[in-house]
């Protein structure tokens, strides 16, 4: 535990967020408490299967999430409770503090508008002081930054190849210069070639511009990649967090390293034999196993551990939710 | 150690019905769920009856002009409910019998739509081609193409009797249902399981019989519904501008008589209002279930 | 476009300028060809509509009228029936573009005089009332989608369901007996029927007055039916809109709600409504046919129907040719703004 760590106020703190959403069939707990903070200048990665709750954790980012869902615990962007704060500083804070890049490009994106007007919109609504001109020239150099001439700001979306379409994403969230930037799958349905650009982009980002960046992905490969800590999510929970090396490399939670193994490594023989993939599906929030909500699917679960949900606690000098972690 | 129960045996044909009954059940379930669409049926249930029991309800001699023995054009009184026409005919007796022909001729012309559309809309949808696409800029062409100018040419030519009221109205509205069979069938042509019958052989036949049509089925059910509350609906226009058979009374002809007498001058209005609120309960009842339905097979539409 | 080639600027920007124009050329060339041949598809059902059945067309059109062999030879010949097929199939084509169309066998005057005597009434009905139709429609859709579920919306769609099932000519008739006549403690202050006043002189403001007041309630008659339609299609494609992720994109860019609704939602739901709202022109001309007969208003419409009596084939025929070929040509030009205002179908 380092002291500067302490002194500077991270840019984005999630202290026992919980999401409930009433549905018809009674209450969905789609994140159960989740601790989370990430630092200026940080890469920090949340990996988990879809339906974990990843999205919908990120939803409460910018207060997004759909209505009828419950949050508690508190959401701190930039030190601001950004579940709590009036209608007006939460405008602000939407872009202006952080941005999202969405998910699915193709379906994110206005498809009858060119693509430069979406860039600008959000800059004219934050700095109606500039000019025409100074806006466009921000677009202009958006589009650049991010490896887009700037000719394509008159192009529309269904123009764009999909790789492109993402970039137009992450040019989009850097318009109004964000100190933190959360980027739910980037690089999900694109191809492996599209992939690294689009992972080195985010990586220049990240070292030119100082902000901070949060990578959602159901890709451990990808997270150990760009990230410098990772999170791992499973039924609305973290489950495992530590650097990049450390989570992928040593898994201490059954699920993490069914994760990391389900990815090849390319150079490890052992690898080649180990079983890949992963039994079952993941549990239905309405109706979580009793104790430990990985249990059913784990190759090594005890009859212990349906006894109780296992607390996250510090393992090797990290922390992990799994009684039997650390066990040879 | 426990005795294993031995599984039944159920032949494929048992396992098919099965499955339908399960389907129906679950169909039904979701359309009680409607309160819009369950009053629609209602309603629906009700003109039937009545249509069904209108010897029952009405005495058929009240339709003679001949017989008839109320004054002319009496508001209603404790004899004749909703009073009498020029004629001296009971409003009430015409309105019961006029129900058979309007319902009668709306679903039996919706039938020959239906088949006319379905074939045209699977032919489309399926084949490849100029065939296919010549066909498609047909159906739009009857789609776009004002009914009433060629409904009234049609029916002026074939001459006013009943069957040629039903042949004008199914030969003029097959356009809608053909297009979303069309679309329907585009869809479930790109499906896995229909590439893959193709790839084991079926033929075109077959693809379209066994795989397209029961998908398609759910969705021309509920638009034939709907399709009925247009054809009860060009029905009552045609007879209302005379086309109509003039032997049999329907709404649309009674509309036709009263405007012929001047029955909103006069302010006969219990000649004026009860067919037309006839008409339009029937319509709403139908476009009601078929709205249901519509949300029901396709859920997409649940949230509305 | 490969991800890897960068375009140079210049070539780029050509691609995206005159890109543009050429493709939205190609869309034009495209809906005006398919509008061609709709027409002469109207061209080739108005030639059939009457060899419809089997036998002499004589016989048919002239049903009941001609009772001797000689007058049926004249008839013949007058029509050029004792033609070949396609000879009178060209002859057809032919005469109706020079507007050499046969005469009215009630009139005794050339149809398209009649046509074009016409006309005029019922563009002016058709016109004012989808134009009215569409804004208002169009507007209550919105506010239904909006308030979805809340009573407003079942009040309207409940209303505008009921309006959609019911004829206009009917709706009219009560219109007539309410608001022209006076039923009850309502005042008859609109005109019974027509047009125009007797006593009303061509040219002057008053004219104009007048011809306004005997269209209130034709106009009302059909604006009130149309409206429950396109709202309806207003609603649904809103509703469709509104579960889309770029308004997400938009809500997270700090946009206010009102303005999420409007910039992007209500904007983008106008395009599918305008084509569906296109389509139906064909219901408000049928419907405009036959208000026109209830109110009397001197028109197509009403020229069509009294055509019914005799039958006035002739009549009937120019009216088909005439009101469909105006459907199509006004569904061509909401395609062409169509076009404008979607990028999509350009490219």
């Amino acid at each position: 535990m380092s002291a500067v760590s302490e002194e500077v106020e991270p840019l984005l703190a999630l202290r026992g967020v919980s999401v409930t959403y009433h549905t018809a069939e009674g209450p969905l707990p789609a994140v159960r408490g989740v601790d989370l903070t990430l630092a200026p200048g940080e890469v920090v990665g949340l990996a988990g299967e879809s339906g974990c709750g990843k999205s919908t954790l990120v939803s409460t980012v910018l207060r997004l999430q759909p209505t009828g869902a419950e949050v508690d615990g508190e959401v701190l962007v930039l030190g601001q409770d950004v579940q709590t704060i009036s209608w007006g500083k939460l405008r602000a804070l939407r872009w202006a503090g952080a941005s999202i890049v969405f998910q699915g490009a193709l379906h994110s994106l206005n498809p009858v508008q060119r693509i430069g007007r979406q860039i600008a919109e959000p800059i004219t609504l934050h700095e109606p002081e500039l000019r025409p001109e100074q806006v466009q020239r921000r677009v202009d150099e958006l589009l650049e930054q991010v490896g887009l001439s700037a000719s394509r700001a008159r192009s529309y979306p269904h123009q764009l190849s999909g790789g492109q379409k993402q970039r137009v994403m992450i040019a989009m969230a850097l318009a109004c210069r964000p100190q933190l930037i959360v980027a739910d799958e980037p690089t999900t349905a694109l191809d492996v070639m599209v992939q690294a650009q689009i992972l080195d982009l985010l990586r220049d980002l990240v070292r030119d511009l100082d902000v901070g960046l949060l990578i959602i992905s159901h890709d451990l490969s990808v997270l150990a990649d760009v990230c410098d800590r990772v999170l791992v999510m499973y039924a609305g929970r973290i489950v495992e967090a530590g650097t990049a090396g450390e989570v992928f490399v040593e898994p201490l939670h059954p699920y993490t390293a069914a994760l990391s193994g389900a990815f090849p490594r390319i150079g490890d023989p052992a690898a080649r034999y180990a079983p890949a993939g992963l039994a079952g599906d993941p549990p239905d929030p309405r109706s979580l196993p009793e104790g430990c909500s990985f249990a059913p699917r784990c190759s090594r679960a005890v009859d212990r551990c349906t006894h109780a949900e296992p607390p996250l606690v510090e393992v090797h000098g990290r922390p992990v939710a799994c009684i039997r972690a650390g066990e040879s | 150690m426990t005795a294993t129960p031995t599984a039944v045996q159920l032949t494929p044909g048992q396992v098919a019905r099965r499955r339908r009954a399960q389907a129906a059940r679950r169909t039904w379930a979701g359309f009680r769920s409607h309160r819009s669409g369950l009053f629609g049926l209602a309603l629906l249930l009700f003109f039937v009856l009545v249509a069904l029991l209108a010897p029952l309800l009405a005495d058929s001699e009240g339709l003679e002009v001949t017989k008839a023995t109320g004054g002319v054009l009496q508001p209603p009184s404790s004899g004749y409910p909703l009073g009498t026409d020029e004629n001296g005919r009971s409003i009430l007796t015409l309105l019961i019998w006029g129900s058979r022909i309007s319902l009668f001729v709306g679903m039996l012309a919706t039938l020959i739509s239906m088949i006319i559309g379905t074939l045209i809309g699977l032919a489309s949808g399926f084949f490849e081609g100029w065939p296919a696409r010549l066909l498609f800029r047909v159906t739009e062409w009857f789609l776009v193409i004002p009914f009433v100018p060629l409904a009234i040419v049609l029916a002026t030519v074939l001459g006013r009797s009943l069957i040629n009221i039903v042949i004008v109205i199914g030969i003029t509205g097959w356009a809608g249902t053909a297009m979303l069979i069309r679309s329907q069938t585009l869809s479930i042509k790109e499906r896995p399981y229909v590439e893959r019958a193709r790839v084991l052989g079926a033929g075109r036949w077959h693809q379209m019989s066994r795989h397209i049509l029961p998908n398609v089925m759910p969705m021309v059910f509920a638009n034939t519904t709907l399709t009925v509350a247009l054809a009860i609906l060009a029905e009552t226009t045609l007879s209302f501008l005379g086309l109509g058979d003039p032997t049999r009374v329907s709404w649309g002809s009674m509309l036709e008589d009263a405007f012929a007498v001047g029955a909103m001058t006069t302010g006969a209005w219990w000649y004026i209002v009860p067919p037309g609120v006839c008409v339009v309960l029937v319509v709403l009842a139908f476009t009601l279930v078929g709205q249901a339905l519509e949300e029901v097979f396709n859920p997409r539409l649940r949230e509305r | 476009m490969s991800e890897f080639a960068a375009a140079g600027p210049a070539v780029a920007a050509q691609e995206a300028g005159t890109g543009h124009r050429r493709t939205y050329g190609r869309y034009v060339l495209g809906k005006v060809l398919g509008s061609l041949g709709s027409l002469f598809f109207v061209m080739v059902v108005g030639f059939f509509l009457f060899r419809v059945l089997p036998g002499d067309p004589a016989r048919t059109l002239g049903r009941g009228r001609f009772k001797t062999e000689a007058q049926l030879e004249a008839f013949r010949a007058q029509y050029g029936l004792d033609q070949p097929l396609p000879l009178q199939f060209l002859t057809y084509l032919k005469t109706t573009f020079t507007g050499d169309m046969a005469e009215s066998l009630r009139y005794r005057v050339p149809v398209s005089d009649l046509i074009l005597d016409r006309l005029w009434p019922t563009l002016l009905l058709v016109g004012t009332s989808t134009a009215l139709a569409t804004v208002i429609g169009v507007y209550l859709g919105v506010i239904s989608a909006w308030n979805r579920g809340k009573a407003t919306d079942k009040i309207t769609t409940g209303t505008t369901l009921t309006l959609y099932s019911m004829p206009e000519w009917w709706l009219g008739l009560l219109l007539i007996a309410a608001l022209a006549v006076g039923a009850g403690p309502l005042p008859g202050i609109f005109p019974t029927g027509g047009l125009h006043s007797v006593d009303a002189v061509p040219g002057t403001v008053g004219y104009v007055a007048d011809t306004a007041l005997h269209l209130v309630l034709p106009v009302t008659t059909l604006v009130l039916v149309y409206l429950a339609d396109f709202s309806l299609i207003m609603r649904s494609s809103l509703l469709d809109e509104l579960g889309e992720d770029y308004l997400t994109t938009a809500r997270a860019k700090g946009l206010r709600d009102v303005v999420v609704r409007r910039r992007h939602a209500v904007r983008n739901a106008l395009l599918p409504t305008t084509t569906l709202i296109a389509l139906s022109i064909g219901f408000v001309v049928s419907g405009a046919i036959t208000v026109e007969t209830v109110f009397s208003i001197p028109g197509l419409g009403l020229l069509a129907t009294e055509a019914l009596t005799i039958p006035d084939y002739p009549v009937l025929q120019g009216t088909f040719l005439v009101t469909s070929a105006a459907v199509i040509v006004a569904n061509l030009l909401a395609n062409l703004v169509y076009g404008l205002l979607d990028p999509r179908v350009r490219t």
